[in-house]
């Protein structure tokens, strides 16, 4: 009968981790990617598109001035 | 620098990921979009402090990683509604299994100190060097390696240590395993 040996360096590449092992890390790595990246398909919302484009007057217009209040939320 | 058209274009283009990072850090979609539309207030209005040629996407970051903290610091997380609000931010609902898992990933995140979580994020997430991170968070590149290191092991902790039960072996498997001295 033959039997396997435990491989004990299975693991790919050194664990630089400490404890950590690289599945785990692997698994974290693509959950929070994945949340990440489903909002960044999302593109550019309207809001914001508008935004830009109301606030891009030619110098004069808002003067940039930084106290100035975000209207128009709703 | 002044606001030019190609400018204007980039700020539009980081908008996704600056939403993305928004939610991530709040855990509330409207909240998110209520600090994007200040971060590009006040890039605007700052514009001309912009050094052309520098890492743009990482100068919007840390306009809003600096208005998130100065909130959050005013909020102090009144509203715990990170689950419900978020999971409405979806364009398309994960299945009933993923979405689960989902949940206990944003939950789990929920409970990273801020200072870990932002760091992960950025790196992990946003793709960030370890040095624009840094800049971001205004500490030493260092330290973020740190607070990611520690993210990631207070997060593996939470969901595949603690919940080992639902990774490890089911109660089949246990049984089988378990079993067979009979």
């Amino acid at each position: 009968m033959k039997e396997v040996k435990s491989q004990a360096s299975k693991s790919p590449g050194p664990g630089k981790q400490g404890g950590l092992n690289a599945e785990i890390q692997s698994r974290i790595g693509h959950q929070l990617r994945a949340m990440y990246d489903d909002v960044v398909r999302q593109g550019v919302p309207d809001r914001f598109a508008e935004l830009i484009r109301k606030l891009d007057t030619p110098e004069g217009g808002a003067g940039g001035d930084i106290t100035a209040k975000p209207d128009g939320r709703k | 620098m002044p606001l030019t058209d190609s400018l204007r274009d980039d700020i539009l283009a980081s908008v996704p990921s600056l939403r993305a990072f928004a939610i991530s850090l709040s855990g509330n979609g409207d909240r998110a979009d209520d600090l994007v539309q200040e971060t590009l207030l006040r890039a605007l209005a700052n514009i001309d402090s912009f050094q052309p040629g520098s890492n743009l996407p990482a100068w919007l970051f840390t306009i809003l990683r600096n208005l998130f903290r100065s909130d959050y610091r005013k909020r102090r997380r009144e509203v715990e509604d990170a689950d419900g609000s978020y999971a409405k931010t979806l364009k398309t609902q994960p299945a009933q299994n993923a979405h689960l898992e989902f949940e206990e990933f944003r939950a789990a995140l929920d409970k990273l100190p801020q200072d870990q979580r932002e760091a992960l994020i950025l790196v992990g997430a946003s793709g960030f060097s370890y040095e624009d991170a840094a800049a971001i968070c205004g500490c030493a590149v260092g330290t973020i390696k740190s607070r990611v290191n520690r993210a990631r092991s207070k997060l593996s902790a939470l969901l595949y240590v603690d919940g080992a039960d639902d990774f490890g072996p089911d109660d089949t498997v246990r049984a089988v395993i378990g079993g067979s001295g009979g």
